[in-house]
This record gives C-alpha cells, sequence and structure tokens, in this order.
C-alpha cells in the first residue's frame, strides 16, 4: 500500500474532485444535458457542429465550458509559472490516436470524465464502460512496461504554444458577436446548455484546478496499477461521489440502465468504446480533460490531440459512426471502433522497443 | 554515479516514473533523476519517497535535478 507521504496533493486533488463533480451537477441543474456537466469528447463534438465541421443538427453548439478551460488552465500554468511551451513527441501519431479516441467515446457516449458522471447519475451502463476502460488502460500499460513511448519532446517558441488557445477564444469571441456564422441546435443535445457565463465561469474553475492537482481519469487506475499509487484514482472517486450529492440534492439521480440521459445501454458496445478510449488515452499520457489542460500550458502535442479529437468527432456524424441515443452505434460505427483496436495495437507495438540491457 | 543517473526530459508521465522504478531495482543508495517539467517531478519525488527515499530538488537551467538518498 502506498505511504500518504504527499498529504498536500492529497488534500488538492480531493478538494478538486469535490468542485468538478459538484459544479458538473450544477450545470446539468441549469440547462446542460442530463450527466453531462462536463464531457470534453461532447463538447469537442458540439464545437466541431457549431463551426460546421459536421451537420448532426442535434449536436452543434460553441460550449463555453472548453474556453473555460482553456483559459482557467492557461492561467494557472503562468501564475505558478509553468506555461513551458513543447512539442514533437510523434504528433502525428497522437493526432490518429486522438482521433479514434474521439470514435471510442462518441460510441459509448462520453469522455472518461462524464463515464464518471454518468455513473455519480445513476447510469449504471457507465459502470459497464468502467470495466472497458480498466481493459483498455490494463492493455495500455501492458506496452508502457514493455518500453512503449511517443518519444521526447523540445522546447518551442512562445508563439507556438499560444497559437492554439488564442484561436480558441477567437473563434469563441467570434462565435458571441457574429453567431449567424455558426450553427446552434435548436433541438436536442445541442440545444440544453447552461447559461454562457455559467458555463465559461465553470471552465474557468475547472480549468484552473485541474491544471495544478493534473487531475486525470486514466492516471487514476493506471497510477494504481504501475506504482500503487492512490493519488489520482482518490479524485476520481471523489468526483463520483460529489457529482452523486450533487445530483440527489438537485432530483437528478436516477438508477438503471433503461432510458438515461444521452446514452444507450448495448453492453458490447458501451465496453469496447470504452477500451478503445482507455488504451489511447494510456498511449497518449492521458484523458481528453488533461489533454485540453495540457493544450493549454504549451503542449503542443496535446493540442494536435485535441485537433484530433475535432477531426474525430466530425468524422464520427459525417461517416455515422457515432451512437445513437437509445438505439446504439449503427454497423459502421462497430467497424470503425474495432479498426480503432486494431490501429492502437498496431501504434503501440511499433512504438515499443525493448530496453537495450 | 553515472550508471545510477536517470535522464528524463522531454518526457512526460508516467514514463519518468517507470525509468525511476526500473532504475532503482538495482537497489542502490543513491539516484539522481532529471526532468524538465513539474508533474514529473511531483510524481518521481512522490514514487521514490514511498520507496523510502529521501528527495531533495534542484532546478538548473529550467530543468530539475532530483537526488534520491536512501
Amino acid at each position: 500500500m502506498c505511504f500518504m507521504k504527499d498529504k498536500k496533493a492529497m488534500v488538492g486533488i480531493i478538494v478538486t474532485g469535490a468542485v468538478v463533480g459538484l459544479i458538473s451537477a450544477v450545470l446539468v441543474h441549469f440547462g446542460n444535458p442530463g450527466n453531462m456537466g462536463f464531457c470534453i469528447a461532447c463538447f469537442l463534438r458540439d464545437i466541431a457542429g457549431a463551426t460546421k465541421l459536421h451537420s448532426a443538427g442535434v449536436v452543434q453548439y460553441f460550449r463555453p465550458e472548453i474556453i473555460g478551460l482553456i483559459i482557467g488552465a492557461l492561467a494557472m500554468a503562468i501564475f505558478s509559472k509553468e506555461f513551458s511551451p513543447k512539442g514533437g513527441s510523434s504528433p502525428v501519431t497522437r493526432f490518429v490516436l486522438g482521433f479514434f479516441v474521439m470514435v471510442g467515446a462518441l460510441v459509448f457516449l462520453g469522455c472518461p470524465l462524464r463515464m464518471v458522471l454518468r455513473i455519480g447519475g445513476g447510469d449504471l451502463n457507465g459502470i459497464v464502460g468502467l470495466v472497458g476502460f480498466a481493459c483498455g488502460i490494463l492493455a495500455g500499460i501492458f506496452f508502457l512496461n514493455k518500453g512503449f513511448s511517443l518519444k521526447r519532446t523540445y522546447s518551442l517558441p512562445k508563439t507556438e504554444a499560444l497559437a492554439f488557445p488564442i484561436s480558441m477564444v477567437a473563434l469563441f469571441l467570434l462565435s458571441l458577436l457574429v453567431p449567424a456564422l455558426f450553427v446552434f441546435s435548436a433541438e436536442g443535445p445541442g440545444s440544453m446548455r447552461a447559461p454562457v457565463a455559467l458555463a465559461l465561469a465553470a471552465g474557468l474553475i475547472v480549468g484552473a484546478m485541474a491544471q495544478k492537482s493534473r487531475l486525470c481519469m486514466v492516471a487514476g487506475i493506471r497510477d494504481v496499477v504501475l506504482f500503487k499509487d492512490w493519488k489520482m484514482l482518490v479524485g476520481f472517486v471523489t468526483i463520483i461521489a460529489a457529482v452523486l450529492i450533487g445530483n440527489l440534492a438537485f432530483g437528478q439521480f436516477k438508477l438503471g440502465f433503461a432510458e438515461q440521459p444521452i446514452a444507450h445501454a448495448l453492453f458490447l458496445w458501451n465496453f469496447l468504446g470504452m477500451v478503445v478510449v482507455g488504451f489511447g488515452s494510456v498511449l497518449l499520457g492521458g484523458c481528453p480533460l488533461r489533454q485540453i489542460i495540457l493544450s493549454a500550458e504549451g503542449n503542443t502535442d496535446s493540442v494536435v490531440t485535441v485537433l484530433g479529437y475535432l477531426a474525430g468527432a466530425a468524422f464520427c456524424h459525417n461517416f455515422g459512426l457515432a451512437a445513437a441515443a437509445v438505439n446504439g452505434p449503427s454497423i459502421n460505427g462497430k467497424i470503425a471502433v474495432i479498426v480503432g483496436l486494431v490501429v492502437m495495437a498496431a501504434i503501440a507495438a511499433a512504438n515499443t522497443k525493448k530496453a537495450a540491457r | 554515479m553515472e550508471k545510477n543517473t536517470v535522464d528524463a526530459r522531454g518526457l512526460s508521465c508516467p514514463q519518468p516514473v517507470l525509468m525511476t522504478k526500473k532504475a532503482m531495482e538495482s537497489g542502490d543508495k543513491a539516484y539522481e533523476i532529471i526532468v524538465d517539467n513539474g508533474t514529473a517531478k511531483e510524481n518521481v519525488t512522490r514514487f521514490a519517497q514511498n520507496a523510502g527515499y529521501k528527495v531533495s530538488v534542484t532546478e538548473i537551467d529550467g530543468d530539475f535535478h532530483l537526488t534520491a538518498v536512501k
């Protein structure tokens, strides 16, 4: 068992987890779709829709939460002198991994953070996803232990690191000033929104705290298996507890498999979707939330990963890969998940070198 | 001393911790681990402390040099 010598880090992650869980319940109460206080995959998919990268009418909205996360993380990174422009660790491979992580997430219908929020909302399909997620993480760990690496990063100029955060903020401002350029859903999940100011503030708070505490959904299970380090898993469990309390308080808790908000109850595809997400996220070194935070603190490899998510989301809807609520994924979506698994295994094997001894 | 140095600059977690773990399998009393980001610094420190080492950190040119001593 681990010795809790780093009490400060532990307190930090518990406070962050509690805030993320509670804010998520609040966002749903004020208009976000059910169990979707935060969902990096869904929100990027909505942004891809709002900017017409895809044209699925029900999932188009420029989610202010994402912009809040980016600004909050950027500000906190600058404040703690951790803003550090770097990149060059197999960016194109990361783009491909990000692409398929998004495919897996949209077949399950949520990133790992939303999986946790779904569990805390009583959606038992989230538990099925969690089992798949854990299996994917174990697959990733298998390759990590064999020496998997996407190679090192190098220092880059500040402009390179600021290009993404500035572009996202500019695009968001444009969506407020000239909304006619964008599309916003009139019905469906994309039409369910907390007020802009609230969503932005929620993102800012969570972005800053997640930067400081390194909150990551994939690191929880991974670090316990690899190093018996429980810090991140404590954060993971705290989010479930906090959102559960929030959901009970707002009357948003509903236990069961059937008729859950923005979810389907097909065991196999909930499971396999999250295997892809867990596997890919371990290879990438962090869950979608963590990649967003890193993309704001100067890690351009994470920027490329997020661009991969956006492209993946666009393809998911243009090619009919994303699962439909209730009915689950189409045959195209099922094939894409299997292709994703094969591609990830190939990438993992190709980048695994036995340590020279 | 050379063989007990782990250079994990440019790598992000969990790789620096994995490299440290692997190096520490030799069971020596002292190691130097070099990392270049705050997350790796914290994670390697926590890992080494849990393995029973005392860790001190010096920052040189933006890199963190961690000395772990048993």
